[in-house]
């Protein structure tokens, strides 16, 4: 017996996008600003108020000078990847195939992990640029992640 | 009145096994017991205890059970595993400032039988603060939820800042299984490998770690008892010395999901451990005759070495290639077989082989011991004969 959503689809139908298998990140309270622009497609990060500092992760205080005049302030999107793996064992949770993990080293000189996407993982290159574009999560989230640079 | 100065005189241990069978509780009393015996102190007068997070044996139950009849401090060091060595500081600061007299410090777990910190969590309650680790919270999305991807992120700007391979991963390998196949306590006892073994295990992160640069999952658990030097010289076993101990947590820095500070080759807490260290007992890389270095994989070790000046850096390869590491090398490391070798008792079984390398009661016994380094990457010690 055919379950009613595996019956094969009407050969006019309009293929519907596969259900999103990439986990939703935890949210804190510190970081909700920046899941909630993720959820927009926007890219942001916290910028010191007084000094003018980016900071990551979150955080409520600025560690140069201890301001708490904190500027949520879109960032560039463009970096360029200082680190990348690709996991094998144990396969990585929400993925088909091995993603390409990597760390990103943003322009305004704060690091964030993230996937390379749109490229071989055999083809990244250290220092290569990049620039941000958004997939879905499961539970109707998006994450910033990173595709070679136009 | 001068300074207190603080020694180890007892190490226990259960078995290291893949199933306890028992709790982690009795597992912690257990060791705990075998080292006040090593001692030759009653579990009773133990009036501090120590150890570090991500261990679920509770204070106040392992307490109850060894008869402690009036604790008088008790601390849990943030950290995980890169706090084992900070426990030896704790202690020593706890004996030299005259607050107690019989400081236990302690790690049980049912690594592999209970849960496994190699595969993918199912409880994220890890990553909350007081941890130590809130910016794993930022890899989870990504597929990077094990410890292999975030030593595996860590590890590459190394290995391509300095050309290391895999296969010079591998020469680590294979010398800490030769100590652990001559090792009756070792998981891998009698069970040597090659470097084509290592090179033929399968990727658990490419092109960083392979299945035999990491540490293993076990069960077990390890004790080590420090009391004042006056006091160790009347007991059972000759005085292990903590001639100094400290703590490196350097800004940006974070346990394993180590990437977000200036430069990515280098570990800087590491060398600000040796930097501290080096300075607290006027010793230099050249004093110590073994060094017992955190190894949860390949890369931790490589980079201790040259945080601790034993190599320069980008040389750890070419210090280990050449044998240095091994019984007669300049700088034996993990006598036992390590945490890959022996088994993963989250840094405390490789302290304890410190205190049987100055003791002269190792399996692989180097000669005329007289410091060894304990480091577990944010933390370090130097163990010296009294």
């Amino acid at each position: 017996m055919t379950a009613p959503n595996e019956a094969a689809p009407a050969p006019d139908a309009v293929p519907t996008a596969a259900k999103p298998t990439r986990l939703a990140p935890i949210v804190t309270l510190d970081a909700k600003f920046f899941w909630d622009a993720s959820d927009r497609e926007e890219f942001v990060g916290q910028q010191c108020g007084a000094c003018g500092k980016f900071r990551f992760p979150p955080a409520p205080m600025c560690a140069h000078c201890n301001s708490l005049d904190t500027r949520i302030v879109q960032l560039s999107g463009r970096g360029k990847v200082v680190s990348w793996i690709k996991p094998i064992h144990p396969p990585a949770f929400g993925f088909k195939e091995p993603p390409t993990v990597a760390v990103i080293e943003l322009e305004e000189g704060t690091r964030f992990v993230s996937n390379v996407v749109g490229i071989a993982f055999e083809a990244v290159t250290m220092n290569m640029a990049v620039e941000v574009c958004f997939e879905a999560t499961m539970g109707n989230h998006k994450v910033p992640v990173f595709r070679p640079a136009q | 009145m001068t300074q207190r100065q603080a020694a180890i005189v007892g190490i226990g241990a259960t078995e290291f096994s893949k199933e306890s069978g028992r709790t982690e509780l009795q597992l912690a009393a257990e060791c705990a017991k075998a080292a006040c015996d090593d001692a030759g102190i009653s579990p009773k007068d133990i009036d501090g205890m120590i150890t570090f997070t991500i261990d679920n044996s509770d204070e106040i139950g392992l307490a109850r059970c060894l008869g402690v009849k009036d604790l008088a401090y008790t601390s849990r060091i943030p950290g995980g595993g890169a706090a084992a060595a900070a426990t030896l500081y704790h202690a020593m600061a706890l004996i030299d400032a005259n607050v107690c007299e019989n400081v236990l410090i302690w790690r049980a777990m049912n690594e592999r039988s209970q849960y496994r910190f190699g595969q993918t969590p199912t409880n994220m309650s890890g990553y909350t603060a007081g941890h130590g680790t809130g910016s794993l919270l930022w890899c989870i999305p990504f597929g990077a939820m094990t410890p292999g991807t975030w030593a595996g992120l860590a590890g590459r700007p190394y290995m391509e800042k300095y050309g290391v391979t895999n296969r010079d991963f591998g020469l680590l390998s294979v010398q800490q299984r030769k100590y652990a196949s001559t090792n009756p306590k070792a998981w891998f006892y009698e069970k040597p490998i090659t470097l084509d073994d290592h090179q033929n295990s399968r990727w658990i992160v490419e092109p960083v770690l392979r299945l035999l640069d990491c540490c293993q999952e076990s069960d077990g658990a390890v004790a080590i008892l420090v009391t004042s030097m006056e006091r160790a010289r009347d007991l059972k076993q000759p005085p292990v010395r903590i001639l100094g101990a400290t703590q490196s947590i350097p800004r940006n820095v974070e346990v394993i999901a180590n990437f977000y500070h200036d430069d990515l080759a280098v570990m800087p807490e590491a060398e600000g451990t040796a930097k501290r260290l080096y300075k607290q007992t006027g010793m230099k890389p050249g004093d110590m005759q073994a060094a017992m270095i955190y190894d949860a994989f390949s890369p931790h070790v490589f980079m201790q070495l040259e945080a601790f000046g034993f190599c320069k850096r980008g040389e750890a390869k070419d210090f280990i290639a050449s044998g240095e590491i091994d019984i007669g090398g300049k700088l034996p490391i993990n006598t036992h077989g390590g945490l890959m070798g022996e088994a993963y008792i989250h840094g405390m079984n490789t302290m304890a082989e410190g205190v049987r390398q100055v003791r002269g009661s190792a399996v692989n016994q180097v000669r005329n011991v007289r410091n060894v380094l304990v480091s577990s990457g944010m933390a370090g010690a130097i163990l010296a004969r009294d």
